[in-house]
């Protein structure tokens, strides 16, 4: 696989709770159009690292560049904006509002009617809001779920409602779509298909960081792997070095 | 076809409510009518702030306040002025909205109980500075509010002169709150359905994943406290020219709660619903009024005094209400699915173990 530039550089980030340090000096560079994992035990400071990333937390210290800018403490929706999209561990979609009108939000941050074009709805506005509608039903049938454009989005089942989510990230146009264990409760049917939205995506020149506990389907689609614990980083690289790590194997196995 | 004609019938019938009504129950009805319009606007603007944006206000009557003593010192004797009311009513909303914002600011942080207990101080606190800003320079009037407010005028014809003699100005009233009232409604409408309409949506449902995807979580709320609040600034300027006396009476913690009652009793963010909850809740209360004289009539004897039994009632058939119809009377279409989600949920599983076999 071609490596392209360097999307995202995270340099020496820590990040304390109290007196627990969930980050410390965690450094890494991601780059253009890769599927870069991040595995680890519990407790290790994926999501913390990914809060950082999505602007939910502010680094203590240390900082991150997106293209060269620097990001670290820009409030969330700055970081949907600069081009970081997330979906999150435990499902969080706007669960009253229908399928497509889930991607729908996701168009905000890329459009701008505001009062006067919602109550005149003028032409640019009425052009706008087509263009949302036509975006979204489009990641809907791209994600594989546009029959259920008009449902609920409490009602999907589980594996369309961790599909949507990526729906509604990808409505953000983001130049890195970051996923928390998109693969959490799916069966191996599921999990499969999931990897090949993934692949489909990544080809669509988008890069992916992504947490995700299911092994197979890491070392399966990753090209570069880190894996984190205690906050730390304790190894980097393809997936069968990492996997021959002596750090690695102890981390996960236990060891003396 | 039938749609074009359920509209002009609805129409017709709003253009010649005010005339049945005075015929049936007389002019004091009419007066009733005027201010469940009233309400109706009011309730719409809360409507967006608690409905749309899932923001709990309870100290709505504040911005009403606002924009009525805005309307009531730029239009008495008070400080002898007398500035136009197509001048006041938006600046009045304007000044509301900014007033909105100013509540807004503090609160982005809060969220339900902690949110509504920080709203309801706000609408006390805007009430007693009215009541006490009398002394040493009397601003507000005081307890006594101020009196001689000028009327709606549309041209050199004000709205408190019946019109040839003949038309009541209760009338003309009517009108130009409905007017107003539809207006309202249709900006709620055209907003619910926006770009800005969905992402108060989606703070409602979720504000660290709308936050997430790119909404700009302080702006947009602070957007539907300050239009929310135009709404009440409005009404509160139509208020002060309507009834030519404002004081602080008026605006207490009890209009607020009812206001609510409206939004909520109709069905919280359907604009169809609201408009029905403020109208019956400003209607039934006035029509309890009845049941003693009815008793008399019918009876000859007054068995339960309505005067102490009118509130009574009225909370009795609001919990009636609530329990019967939880989304409120009239609720949204997706409300409505959202109540009866766990049914079809269920639905939904078994579809799921169906595609699975497949």
């Amino acid at each position: 696989m071609m490596q392209g530039a360097k999307l995202l550089e995270v340099e020496h980030v820590s990040k304390n709770f109290g007196g627990l340090a969930a980050l410390s000096n965690v450094s890494l560079t991601i780059c253009q159009g890769e599927i870069y994992a991040l595995i680890g035990p519990n407790g290790a400071g994926k999501t913390t690292l990914f809060n950082v990333l999505t602007g939910i937390c502010r680094p203590d210290s240390g900082n991150f560049r997106l293209n060269g800018v620097e990001m670290g403490g820009k409030k969330p929706s700055a970081m949907a904006e600069a081009g970081i999209a997330r979906t999150f561990q435990n499902i969080r979609l706007f669960s009253n509002m229908s399928a497509i009108e889930n991607v729908m939000v996701g168009r905000h941050c890329r459009t701008k009617a505001g009062i006067l074009g919602a109550i005149f709805k003028d032409r640019a506005t009425r052009a706008e809001e087509k263009s949302i509608r036509e975006k979204a039903a489009h990641l809907l049938e791209y994600t594989g779920i546009a029959r259920h454009a008009h449902m609920l989005a409490r009602n999907l089942s589980y594996g369309d409602q961790r599909r949507l989510e990526i729906a509604r990230a990808l409505a953000t146009e983001p130049l890195l779509l970051a996923l928390d264990e998109p693969a959490a409760g799916m069966n191996h049917s599921e999990t499969d298909s999931l990897g090949t939205l993934l692949e489909a995506i990544r080809a669509d020149g988008i890069t992916i960081l992504l947490i995700e506990h299911d092994v197979k389907l890491v070392m399966g689609i990753c090209d570069r792997l880190a894996v984190l614990n205690f906050g730390e980083k304790i190894a980097e690289g393809t997936p069968t070095e990492v996997g021959k790590n002596p750090h690695v194997i102890e981390a996960y196995l236990g060891g003396s | 076809m039938t749609k074009v004609l359920k509209w002009a019938l609805l129409a017709s019938i709003l253009a010649i409510l005010p005339f049945l009504t005075d015929f049936a129950f007389g002019k004091t009805w009419v007066r009733i009518l005027d201010f469940a319009l009233l309400y109706a606007m009011l309730a719409l603007g809360l409507n967006i702030v608690v409905g749309f944006a899932g923001l709990l206000d309870l100290g709505y009557v504040a911005f009403f306040a606002v924009g009525a003593y805005f309307y009531a010192l730029l239009a008495s004797p008070h400080f002898g002025l007398h500035l136009p009311f197509w001048l006041l009513l938006p600046a009045g909303a304007f000044v509301a909205g900014l007033f909105g914002v100013l509540l807004g600011a503090p609160t982005l942080r809060l969220r339900g109980d902690y949110l509504a207990i920080v709203t309801l101080g706000f609408g006390e606190i805007i009430r007693i500075f009215l009541n006490n800003l009398n002394a040493p320079y009397n601003i507000t009037g005081g307890p006594q509010g101020i009196n001689l407010i000028d009327p709606i005028k549309l041209g050199s014809f004000a709205l408190n002169h019946p019109v040839g003699g003949s038309i009541p100005s209760v009338y003309n009233y009517y009108y130009l709150f409905l007017i107003l009232a539809l207006l309202a409604a249709f900006v709620s409408k055209r907003l619910q359905y926006s770009r800005i309409g969905r992402a108060w949506v989606a703070i409602r449902e979720d504000e660290i994943a709308a936050e997430a995807m790119g909404i700009n979580t302080r702006n947009t709320k602070l957007l539907a406290f300050a239009m929310g609040a135009s709404f009440g600034g409005l009404s509160g300027g139509l208020f002060a020219g309507f009834e030519g006396f404002v004081s602080p009476e008026s605006f207490t913690l009890m209009e607020s709660i009812m206001i609510l009652c409206m939004v909520v009793l109709g069905g919280m963010g359907h604009v169809r619903g609201v408009i029905l909850g403020a109208i019956l809740l400003s209607i039934v209360p006035e029509a309890l009024r009845y049941v003693g004289p009815l008793q008399e009539s019918l009876f000859g004897k007054v068995y339960a005094d309505p005067s102490s039994l009118r509130m009574l009632i009225f909370g009795l058939a609001l919990i009636l209400v609530m329990l019967l119809r939880p989304a409120g009377l009239w609720p949204s279409p997706t409300r409505k699915r959202e109540l009866s989600a766990q049914g079809e949920t269920a639905k939904h599983e078994n579809d799921g173990v169906y595609d699975a076999g497949r």
